[in-house]
């Protein structure tokens, strides 16, 4: 990719990053959300990880298809485990690492 | 919530101090991630004044992984653009989440905080204002620390990538494990496991039939509906059961 796209894509990138963020924030700040609206707001953060890992865990490929043994599920177990009895986002991430890669190593072997 | 809590603007060294304490953590996790990032775009061909650039301009970890991976298998700048659009359209939400909080924030602070709104940010401030005494200041700091530590990874894991081969050390799983332990950070009662489960299992099915990523915002939308449903039925059961109680003890 030449630099002059890549500067394309960058800006792009950034702006439609940025404005999403900043327009509720501008706006709804000074409203009143009504309570159901907090509730759903409330609920949203879980149900977008949950969209966000589960593909990824079980579905690959083009065109996707599910795939029930792929090291990222398998290695998932593992991570769910030191997730919950860490609590620390930073050793999550490397044992989660570790494994994917002991995983991978072995499931090729 | 306390609504108390966000007016004051407290800039102090203090405010500073605690929004460092909370940031640590993300600054932590931040780190292999920014570096398996670096690497992978340099390995995209990318040189680290590129991959810093990006990390400044974007700031979003997944979209960064997502583009570069684009870039990698030669896509338009538009179809990177889209994507990034799309991937990053939960922060809308979260955005309005955390708007409940900074009632009485001024533009200029609202136009920065806004900039620094990722999933970990969003997670550690969400909390934390939920709790109350958490105020913009704090928040802010939290979003510049971790802000900084993102950048400067990203572009050492792009001057390191040369000394390393392709997906070693398991880098390529350093977004997911970031996402399950997020995911574990959220689980604070049985309704979000439960509406985090609808939403991976809608996101699944919708994946397979919608090509991009736009299942992700649908399925998030849908998850969280229906999980406001279930929570307001067993709220709703609930009060006819209390209700029901207190007859039969007048009577």
């Amino acid at each position: 990719m030449t630099s002059g796209k890549f500067g394309l894509v960058v800006l792009g990138m950034g702006m439609v990053t940025y404005i999403p963020r900043w327009l509720p924030l501008f706006f709804l700040s000074r409203r009143s959300l009504p309570q159901w609206l907090v509730e759903w707001l409330d609920l949203i953060p879980a149900a977008i990880l949950g969209a966000l890992l589960l593909p990824e865990l079980i579905t690959s490929g083009q065109p996707r298809h599910i795939e029930w043994m792929r090291p990222e599920c398998i290695a998932a177990i593992p991570t769910f485990i030191i997730a919950m009895l860490t609590r620390s986002l930073g050793w999550t991430v490397i044992a989660g690492m570790v494994i994917y890669g002991l995983v991978e190593k072995w499931m090729f072997l | 919530m306390n609504p108390l809590s966000s007016i004051s603007n407290d800039g102090s060294i203090k405010a500073i101090q605690q929004g460092l304490w909370a940031a640590w953590p993300i600054c932590i996790g931040y780190i292999p991630i920014g570096l398996a990032l670096g690497l992978l775009a340099q390995k995209a061909g990318l040189g680290p004044l590129e991959i810093g650039l990006m990390s400044v301009f974007v700031f979003a970890g997944s979209a960064q992984f997502i583009a570069v991976s684009m870039i990698s298998s030669g896509s338009a700048p538009l179809a990177i653009i889209m994507t990034t659009f799309v991937v990053n359209l939960r922060h809308l939400l979260m955005s309005s989440s955390l708007s409940l909080y900074c009632r009485n924030a001024g533009k200029t602070t609202l136009a920065f905080f806004a900039y620094g709104i990722t999933d970990e940010s969003f997670a550690v401030n969400q909390l934390r204002f939920k709790e109350g005494k958490w105020t913009i200041s704090q928040a802010l700091t939290v979003n510049h620390a971790s802000n900084l530590v993102w950048i400067l990874s990203t572009i050492a894991g792009g001057y390191g990538g040369r000394f390393i081969p392709p997906h070693a050390f398991g880098v390529d799983y350093a977004l997911i494990a970031m996402f399950i332990c997020l995911l574990i950070f959220q689980i604070k009662g049985p309704i979000y496991a439960t509406t985090a489960v609808i939403g991976g299992c809608t996101a699944v099915v919708l994946s397979l039939i919608i090509p991009g990523n736009l299942y992700v915002v649908i399925a998030s939308v849908l998850a969280a509906t229906i999980g406001l449903r279930i929570r307001v039925r067993a709220r709703n059961k609930l009060k006819l059961k209390i209700e029901r109680l207190k007859l039969k003890a007048r009577s």
